[in-house]
């Protein structure tokens, strides 16, 4: 195989990879914390129906847990198998995060073991909540510590190049580098978000499905509610992401928005085509990215125009970012019609159809997850380490990276199609009714 | 002490902890799928179970830390062994990949059927063996320098008599630890029936597991003289190696002390891991690469050595309260507590 071709197939498959990995991987860092809630909520409000809540959401957070476990493994040992060039900089530069990720997820690992096989040892609820800590603690800063080498890629510090030769380096600057802070919140708080509109697509889906039981709608409410505050936060935290981009990769910023000129005054361009060097049928929002940039109507945002065309991304992302921005705004507007109509009582948040959209929200969530990496990615092209090492001198040169795809692709669809029919099954077997039943039946049994 | 010694002694320690809980998770595996095709599964499934349920993602750490760690402290691994790796390493991924999806659909999803359960089992055997050829790539000989990089010959290493001896110890080692460690397991249980089970297994396999071990000593000397004289130079702890595997098979022989014998059983691996650790030194791949000309810049390593031992204060107790409660919980032992979510 030549040098191209394992080039090629290593992007394919390490794009592969991730973009299955993070389906996972954001479910696993924001299910924890959603748990953590709806137990606390069940304890305070002394309603079974929430820990009840918390309990089953363990069950099927596990299944997602174990196959994250393995595509977070493959992911781990890719990066070296990939792109050996990279890594061997990267070891030299960004390992003390990389290493940080492991114990935090091992931290994870250990206390979700306790959490999840000692659910009736405490007379007290609250000592088993406590366990949980942990687990969520582990697992948000997992996406901490892996963002912040992704934020490294992108604004890499802590280092000098001096003839080829590393010099200087600090771990701690290379961690806390510009893009960290706006990355790594983002992240964090759109596995959140994600996390809460997938659970309340479960419980909407319950809700369609016949069943009326208060339980789902006590799990939809909740949801909604902190879907809607972790949405309201991913819009205020984009607008950093922006700021930042604007600073410290304005060719990012432009070609994500399509800025071909610098001007002030710039608008933002949603949507639209790109023919001949022109952006038609596009939606504008007049001083736009001015303000997205730099919080300034009148100030003047680079273009495409200042930078060399080999060190530009390619011009498709600006579709990731509309879908990206799309889903996240009708999160947002979603959830607080759905919120603010629970209080006040409208109808039509009781109707088929609005049910149907919160069934849609979870899925559109992931989908905007997905955008939002491979505009990231994709974004920090052709560079691997933006500025430093081009992603073509990173792959690796080995032969059959090829067969290596088709093998990890028949995997992950294994996985993603088992994943998915075993939580259906699981949950169509035991429906709540079912369990509250069984367990008022044990309790009456105790009783006597 | 020099800072290359100490990072690669922090990677020792994750890497025997990994031969050890990964030994003790695969042969359980496995008992478990021969006890299933031999119609003894009511004897065994249940302790297996048992030990193996709340600790498996635990022993996959081990791993992870371990090739993230060499990364970390050796960088130019990465190069060396990312380059020649990817066909073995990714065959042991998707392997690995199976026993996470036997968790996640049968023990958690609640997937019941034989074929996986003998899946499960067999990949027990293949990853243990698929990984144990990185210890012999790093034997040199193997991999041949070209100008795109470092090339595995893999006519070479199929054909090589030492590539297949590493093999069969990594097997029969993998047996023998985890009947040791199950025989004890079962007897805290009291299942009387599984103890007597296990042990036949713990005292089948010691006999290979030794003959092996001292077989590749022999390999060695034709395939790398230069490190088989070094293994002679630590004989020593070869000769304590041997007293504590005759303790542990004279424990089980006489059925005492399964814990003890257990025990010495981590004794006999520990003391054969350092003498070929130390027999190994400096080479991490014969030889192109040595941990003096691999190693990271000092920033790097000095602040991996401070997380490693802040991330240990958190983890030990961490560790030590999961082992109270499940490995040495007399109550989630013996099976009278469930408690699962």
């Amino acid at each position: 195989m030549g040098n191209e071709d394992a080039l090629f197939f290593s992007r394919v498959l390490t794009e592969l990879t991730l973009s299955f990995h993070i389906i996972y991987a954001t479910i696993g860092v924001g299910i924890p914390l959603m748990i953590m809630i709806a137990q606390w909520v069940g304890i305070k409000k002394n309603d079974e129906h929430y820990i009840l809540l918390a309990r089953r959401w363990t069950r099927g957070f596990v299944i997602t847990v174990a196959v994250g476990v393995v595509t977070g493994t493959a992911i781990g040992l890719q990066l070296s198998l990939l792109w050996p060039n990279f890594m061997e900089l990267a070891g030299n530069t960004i390992a003390l995060p990389l290493f940080m990720e492991t114990f935090a997820f091992f931290f994870e690992a250990i206390f979700l073991g306790i959490y999840l096989y000692t659910w009736d040892r405490f007379e007290n609820q609250k000592k088993h909540l406590l366990l949980l800590i942990p687990v969520a603690l582990g697992a948000s800063f997992s996406a901490v510590f892996i963002t912040i080498v992704n934020a490294f890629m992108n604004a890499p510090r802590g280092f000098d190049l001096v003839n080829g030769q590393l010099v200087n380096v600090s771990p701690l600057l290379a961690m806390f580098n510009p893009a960290m802070p706006s990355k790594v919140a983002h992240v964090v708080v759109t596995a959140y978000m994600t996390s809460a509109f997938v659970l309340a697509s479960i419980g909407a889906y319950r809700l369609l499905k016949g069943s009326n039981h208060v339980y789902h709608k006590k799990a939809l409410f909740l949801t909604m509610k902190l879907g809607l505050i972790f949405s309201i936060a991913t819009v205020v935290l984009g607008d950093f992401s922006g700021k930042y981009l604007a600073k410290y990769q304005p060719e990012k910023l432009a070609a994500a928005e399509w800025h071909l000129e610098t001007e002030k005054g710039a608008p933002l361009i949603l949507y639209g085509v790109l023919a001949d060097g022109e952006v038609k049928y596009a939606l504008k929002i007049p001083f736009g990215l001015s303000i997205l940039s730099h919080s300034n109507p009148n100030a003047e945002v680079i273009g495409l125009d200042q930078f060399n065309e080999a060190d530009t991304p390619p011009l498709y992302i600006h579709y990731m970012f509309d879908l990206m921005v799309t889903i996240g705004m009708w999160m947002v507007l979603l959830s607080f019609v759905y919120v603010v109509g629970t209080w006040r009582q409208w109808q039509f948040i009781f109707s088929k159809w609005f049910r149907w959209l919160m069934v849609l929200g979870g899925p559109l969530s992931i989908i905007a997850i997905e955008a939002g990496w491979w505009l990231d990615e994709v974004g920090r092209q052709p560079w691997v380490l933006r500025g430093i090492m081009r992603t073509k001198d990173a792959a690796t040169a080995s032969g059959h990276v090829d067969t290596m795809l088709w093998l990890f692709a028949g995997l992950y669809l294994i996985l993603g199609i088992g994943s998915v029919f075993i939580l259906w099954r699981m949950f169509r077997r035991n429906p709540v009714e079912q369990e509250l039943a069984d367990r008022a039946g044990e309790k009456a049994g105790v009783a006597k | 002490m020099t800072l290359e010694v100490l990072g690669i002694t922090v990677l020792g320690v994750f890497l025997f902890g990994y031969i050890i809980v990964a030994s003790i998770d695969f042969g359980a595996g496995f008992f478990n799928a021969f006890s299933t095709v031999t119609g003894k599964e009511h004897i065994l499934t249940k302790v297996i179970q048992r030990y193996l349920s709340p600790v498996w993602e635990v022993t996959n750490v081990f791993l992870v830390f371990f090739f993230v760690g060499i990364v970390g402290f050796f960088p130019k691994t990465a190069y060396y062994y990312g380059s020649t790796l990817l066909v073995p390493a990714s065959i042991a991924i998707i392997l690995l990949a199976i026993r996470g999806a036997y968790y996640a659909f049968t023990i958690y999803g609640g997937l019941k059927h034989k074929r996986y359960t003998i899946l499960y089992g067999l990949t027990g055997l293949f990853i243990p063996a698929s990984l144990s050829i990185v210890l012999t790539i790093s034997e040199g000989g193997f991999v041949t320098m070209m100008d795109s990089g470092p090339v595995l010959d893999y006519w070479t290493l199929f054909t090589s008599p030492l590539s297949w001896s590493i093999v069969v110890l990594s097997l029969t080692s993998v047996l023998y630890i985890s009947a040791v460690f199950l025989t004890w397991y079962a007897q805290k249980a009291k299942d009387r029936a599984a103890v007597s089970l296990l042990r036949k297994y713990a005292l089948v396999w010691a006999v290979p597991a030794i003959i092996t071990a001292a077989g590749i000593i022999v390999e060695m000397k034709g395939h790398n003289p230069e490190h088989y004289q070094r293994l002679v130079d630590v004989w020593w702890l070869f000769a304590l190696s041997v007293i504590f595997f005759a303790g542990t098979v004279f424990l089980l022989w006489k059925r005492l002390a399964y814990g003890f014998a257990f025990w010495l059983l981590i004794g006999q691996f520990t003391s054969a891991f350092l003498a070929y650790g130390i027999s190994h030194y400096p080479y991490l791949m014969y030889p192109y690469l040595t941990i003096y000309d691999s190693f990271t810049n000092k920033a790097m390593a000095t602040a991996l050595v401070i997380a490693f031992i802040a991330g240990l204060c958190l983890l030990l107790p961490s560790l030590y309260l999961l082992l109270r409660l499940f490995l040495f919980n007399k109550a989630y032992v013996q099976g009278d507590r469930n408690d699962h979510a």
